[in-house]
């Protein structure tokens, strides 16, 4: 009788140990999946914001980061501040908005020194190698050289001019008889600083300066460019002896043909 | 008793002074202010001596520290901490191992300062206690925020993280973060009473861990001396982790204060006329030689 009290009491014990386990467990589960539901939901960074030179990809950054402000207190100038608590940046990251102020692209680059995770790569000695964004020159329509005048203030600011920003010549097709110099960026040399963003004239910037990867586009694997592989060969064609097909024209040209070949 | 109203710590107060009553109290404003004041004299007065916040800093140049809470999530995540931030997180993993994991808790976190006055507030207004979740409700809260970073690859949690979250805001000048504290002295408050830093936060959690070896402990030395006035329980941030240590007597077990949860806060100390509490190592736990306790005595004189 009193064993199977005691039996009796010992299994609603443990049935009860077991129920608080579950709950405690079912929780705990919860509570994580909101956590990680939150945080991958609170990841997406505006494109306007841009990260501090040597920042590593916006995934591993996250990981990396701890949000200690140490790069913001060790930048000479007003640039990098951390993102507050409903901002559109994930709380508490560094980063910039380059029209607000850009990157000075400091030769000893303290806010990398500063890091002490390796959010920052500290592989970056030389801010010319810092990739924090791309310019893009988004608005052809607006941008004052592209109008024919001779602007060239994104050319002039830039740290890195000649290199990262040229002005390429072209016909001005209103005029009919002036020059049109053209803004162009190169991605192998921009730094992404926004300094050109920084300085464009116009009341919005016709240039701006975009994360990489929302700027940049990519080329399939597979595709290879003829007049590249050439040099590269020696100047040997990549398809050699490629069939010379016959030219199909009409049987009879029309009169103002007569005489051409092609 | 009768007509009276008697208050928590008013005997001590007679005993040992307004001052000797709150000593530990005191102490522990001044060194939750103070970090924060040393992290604002950089920005506010130029005067650079702490630079960063409680995640990550660095103390006049040479000196790193990390919180090792933060830098696990990121570990887990998938990041090892390429700079300082190890070494930080190691010296301050020593640090609370030494004087006491949830020292964190009690002496620095910014949160505590507004958790403790909603539990004043509270128990001033006689509201009801609340939602009082399991004790180990926070160390599966603990068990989730890692998974997240496991599972995610990120460092979750510190989108929510509202001890971060506060302290940075306070360093750094941040709008909205108020609204944080706000949520959290409501939930104190009018939910669940000492429901943040006693049941939920993950992060005291993880510094409990911590605290489960530690070296400073709280002692009931002279618990002989016990009158049984609850003083104690009645401020303790964590009454349960008390009884073993003082009614322990009978069951043969030591008069140190071993859990983790105990936040070493000391007002237990403050509190007890009969100075039945001191600060000493967790090694200093030898059963006291039973002589008769200050109620057994009254008894005696009674009789």
């Amino acid at each position: 009788m009193d064993d199977t009290v005691k039996s009796l009491a010992g299994s609603a014990s443990r049935r009860r140990f077991l129920a608080g386990v579950a709950r405690a467990a079912g929780a705990a589960g919860a509570f994580g999946l909101v956590v990680g539901l939150f945080g991958r939901q609170a990841q997406s960074l505006p494109a306007v914001a841009i990260r501090p030179p040597g920042a590593l990809s916006e995934k591993k950054f996250l990981s990396a980061c701890v949000r200690c402000g140490l790069c913001v207190r060790d930048c000479p100038y007003p640039t990098l501040s951390l993102a507050g608590v409903g901002e559109d940046v994930p709380v508490g990251t560094p980063y910039f908005i380059a029209r607000r102020y850009p990157c000075e692209m400091c030769d000893d680059v303290p806010c990398v020194k500063a890091c002490p995770t390796g959010a920052l790569d500290p592989e970056l000695n030389t801010i010319d190698d810092a990739r924090m964004g791309l310019a893009v020159l988004v608005d052809e329509e607006t941008c004052l050289n592209f109008l024919g005048l001779r602007c060239d203030v994104c050319y002039r600011v830039c740290p890195v001019i000649d290199k990262a920003i040229t002005l390429e010549m072209s016909h001005n097709t209103r005029t009919r008889k002036h020059a049109v110099f053209i803004p162009t960026v190169h991605s192998d040399s921009c730094t992404g600083c926004g300094k050109c963003e920084r300085a464009c004239v116009l009341d919005t910037a016709a240039i701006r300066v975009f994360p990489r990867h929302l700027a940049k586009g990519r080329i399939g694997e597979h595709y290879r460019l003829g007049w590249v592989e050439k040099e590269k060969h020696g100047g040997e064609s990549l398809a050699p002896g490629m069939v010379d097909l016959p030219d199909r024209l009409p049987d009879e040209l029309p009169d103002a043909l007569k005489g051409w070949k092609p | 008793m009768s007509g009276a109203v008697k208050c928590v710590g008013d005997e001590a107060v007679k005993a040992k002074g307004w001052l000797g009553a709150h000593k530990y109290l005191i102490l522990r404003r001044i060194s939750q202010f103070g970090i924060w004041g040393l992290f604002l004299l950089g920005p506010l007065a130029g005067t650079w001596i702490v630079k960063g916040n409680l995640t990550s800093s660095l103390t006049l140049d040479v000196l790193p520290l990390s919180d090792p809470f933060v830098v696990l999530q990121a570990l887990l995540a998938g990041h090892v901490a390429a700079g300082s931030a190890l070494l930080g997180a190691a010296i301050v993993l020593g640090f609370y191992i030494v004087v006491g994991g949830r020292v964190y808790c009690s002496f620095v976190c910014p949160i505590n300062v507004v958790t403790d006055a909603a539990r004043w507030l509270s128990e001033r207004m006689n509201l009801p206690k609340g939602w009082q979740p399991a004790r180990e409700t926070r160390l599966w809260a603990l068990v989730a925020v890692m998974g997240a970073a496991l599972a995610t690859g990120v460092m979750a949690y510190e989108m929510l993280n509202p001890v971060t979250i506060v302290h940075r805001a306070m360093v750094y000048g941040l709008g909205y973060a108020w609204t944080v504290l706000l949520a959290i002295f409501v939930l104190d408050l009018v939910v669940s009473r000492r429901g943040w830093c006693g049941h939920l936060c993950p992060m005291g959690a993880f510094y409990g861990l911590l605290g489960r070896g530690s070296l400073l402990r709280i002692s009931a030395v002279n618990r002989a001396n016990c009158d049984d006035c609850m003083d104690c329980f009645a401020v303790c941030p964590e009454p349960h982790v008390i009884t073993p240590a003082l009614r322990g007597a009978g069951t043969e077990t030591g008069p140190a204060i071993l859990s983790g949860d105990c936040t070493n806060c000391g007002r237990c100390i403050d509190v007890c006329a009969k100075d039945v509490f001191v600060f000493t190592a967790r090694f200093n736990n030898a059963i006291p030689e039973r002589g008769d306790t200050v109620m057994e005595r009254k008894d005696r004189d009674a009789a």
